[in-house]
């Protein structure tokens, strides 16, 4: 197999190159490797986020509908149910009684949740797994609570959940009706919000019309809007963050295309050393193509390995308050891993892929001259 | 045996620096002889020995190669002429019919004297190991191989100059070419290099040297001096 075997000998050859011109080439592999970084962050980071949107989303109603009181979210009656049931297209209406409750013990702030259907009964708490952790407790347990009143009351804990987002597991207690009443002080005959099915999507915007009509004092909100709002934001929050990178990427292209399309005259006079005692232009060609190759591609995976551990391990601690926003994700939560591969192709793409061409031209340029120009040199 | 008809050589053709190094020379160099080009400096002595060694090639007229075959699967030589050869066929010859030794050496820096040696042989992708012994031997036979892990840097001036010779034969060349090889070396070193090369010429191999070394032009044991001045030849002997 000489092809093999050639191919061997070229790559051995690259690399004591590059070692040989060990500093010029670290300080490029660096570079190189932090814009990936930075790019491959933004994109996990962004992408993991909208996953994560996605996944809660997708157990979330298709309209949820509130009440307002002079521009502010307020208590909506359950009879308010009994006039949307009427409304062609819904199929169900449900009262939903949800809140917040912040524990100064643990200094978390945990979403409660009174789910339709309830099996523990009264006294008890089903728990997500980040609440577990944060509380260090396990099922049996019993969680204290301070009630609107100022007393203290406590909750057995029934069972502990887990789910694919960390987004609902970390902050998530679901709650029986009755305890959720006396703990917040709600009265009979009210609920937080109405949650509807609307099985078919294009009815959607006319049920929430209808709703908006027949009963002013209400807001409809459906899935699809919140998902836009999530995107768009999410968009615009990793555009800051690009623009702003944009400078730095913009250098690094100067730097590298510099690095790449300019040979030093100890490069050149390697190339006429070899051109003089029998390779072939190919033969270089094919050296400084593996050259390119072996840069770019120890670069690209060393960004995109910082940046998974980085995103994934480290919640994004660099760009986390650009990223994040301080009140968009609430409470602390680590993103589940997702690395899209369209979106690692197209990063390799635009970094290796040209990069690696960009290699080839001056050692193209330096090859076909002919060898004798190295005997007087 | 190699032929040399009418070849003439333009540097920079149409442009106002134009320069012909080389003017119409037509020379016979035998094959298994010691060959040396004598002229000073600017005589056209290297610009021949490119176009002999398939370096480049010439402006007008033609260079044949005699007694060289080369068995390839895509294509096969059995001698002729070469000026006019593509550049991929070119390389082939020159590879597998020349060993260069330059002026200043040329080995390259960073790479062991084994690597060195090795280096021409690459493009032929011939097993390593088998590569590796026969690089071994060369710098045994040369007295170096002591040195085969050694960066070339690290050698002295003579050991270079051996470890140059060691590389222009790794692919067995029929022919040696080398261009001024004395020109760094003291007296005793010229002569332990002229003793080398009339070694690999009463082995079967055409030696051809530029010089204008009295030790290389004036030594009674080369075959041949072909006096050049001004590109052109001046005599032969």
């Amino acid at each position: 197999m000489p092809g093999f075997q050639k191919q061997k000998y070229l790559i051995d050859f690259t690399l004591s190159a590059l070692l040989r011109r060990k500093g010029k080439n670290t300080a490029l592999v660096l570079v190189y490797a932090l814009v990936v970084f930075v790019l491959a962050s933004v994109l996990f980071f962004t992408q993991a986020l909208r996953r994560e949107a996605a996944l809660v989303l997708a157990g979330a109603p298709e309209i949820v509908v509130q009440r307002l009181t002079a521009g502010r979210h307020d208590l909506i009656p359950e009879s308010y149910a009994d006039a949307i049931r009427n409304i062609r297209g819904v199929s169900d209406v449900s009262p939903r009684l949800w809140g917040y409750y912040y524990d100064p013990v643990f200094g978390a702030n945990f979403t409660l949740l009174v789910p339709q259907e309830f099996p523990y009964g009264r006294g008890n708490i089903v728990i997500g797994q980040g609440v577990a952790e944060v509380s260090r407790s396990s099922i049996d347990n019993i969680l204290p609570f301070w009630t609107h009143e100022g007393r203290l009351t406590s909750f057995k804990i029934a069972e502990i959940f887990s789910s694919d987002s960390q987004l609902i597991s970390a902050d998530l207690i679901l709650i029986s009706e009755p305890d959720f009443r006396s703990l917040f002080g709600l009265a009979e005959g009210v609920a937080t919000n109405l949650v509807l099915t609307v099985k078919n999507a294009k009815e959607r915007p006319i049920v929430a019309a209808k709703i908006k009509k027949l009963l002013p004092d209400t807001r409809p909100i459906i899935r699809d809007e919140i998902l836009r709002t999530y995107d768009s934001l999410f968009n615009w929050r990793s555009g800051i963050l690009l623009v702003v990178l944009a400078g730095a990427g913009l250098a690094f292209i100067i730097f590298a295309w510099d690095k790449a399309t300019g040979l030093s005259a100890e490069e050149r006079r390697e190339i006429g050393i070899l051109k003089a005692i029998g390779w072939e232009t190919s033969d270089v060609i094919l050296m400084k193509f593996w050259e390119g190759g072996i840069i770019s591609l120890t670069s690209f995976l060393s960004g995109v390995l910082l940046a998974y551990v980085h995103v994934f391990f480290t919640s994004s601690f660099l760009f986390e308050p650009v990223l994040k926003g301080w009140a968009v994700i609430y409470p602390e939560f680590k993103l589940v891993p997702f690395v899209d591969a369209f979106h690692i192709a197209t990063l390799f793409f635009l970094t290796v892929v040209p990069y690696t061409l960009a290699t080839i031209v001056p050692a193209w340029r330096a090859a076909i001259v002919d060898p004798d120009a190295v005997l007087r040199t | 045996m190699i032929e040399l008809i009418d070849t003439r050589k333009v540097f920079n053709v149409g442009k106002p620096n134009e320069f012909t190094a080389v003017h119409d020379v037509s020379l016979c160099i035998p094959s298994s002889r010691v060959t040396v080009l004598k002229g000073p400096s600017g005589s056209g002595k290297t610009t021949l020995l490119s176009l002999v060694g398939c370096m480049a090639r010439p402006t007008s007229g033609r260079i044949m190669l005699s007694s060289v075959r080369l068995h390839s699967p895509l294509w096969e030589f059995s001698g002729g002429e070469v000026s006019s050869l593509p550049e991929r066929f070119l390389t082939e010859i020159r590879r597998h019919t020349f060993g260069f030794i330059f002026q200043q050496y040329h080995l390259i820096r960073g790479l062991s004297a084994l690597e060195n040696v090795m280096l021409p042989a690459y493009p032929r992708g011939e097993p390593y190991g088998i590569l590796k012994r026969r690089a071994m031997a060369l710098l045994d036979q040369f007295g170096i191989g002591g040195k085969a892990a050694s960066r070339m840097e690290w050698l002295s001036g003579g050991e270079a100059q051996r470890l140059a010779i060691a590389r222009a034969l790794i692919n067995d060349p029929q022919a040696i070419i080398a261009d001024e090889p004395t020109a760094h070396l003291d007296s005793r070193l010229s002569e332990e290099l002229m003793a080398i090369l009339l070694g690999l010429r009463d082995q079967g191999k055409t030696v051809i040297i530029a010089s204008h070394d009295p030790i290389v032009c004036d030594s009674q044991r080369v075959d041949g001096v072909v006096e050049l001045r001004d590109g052109r030849v001046v005599s032969t002997t």
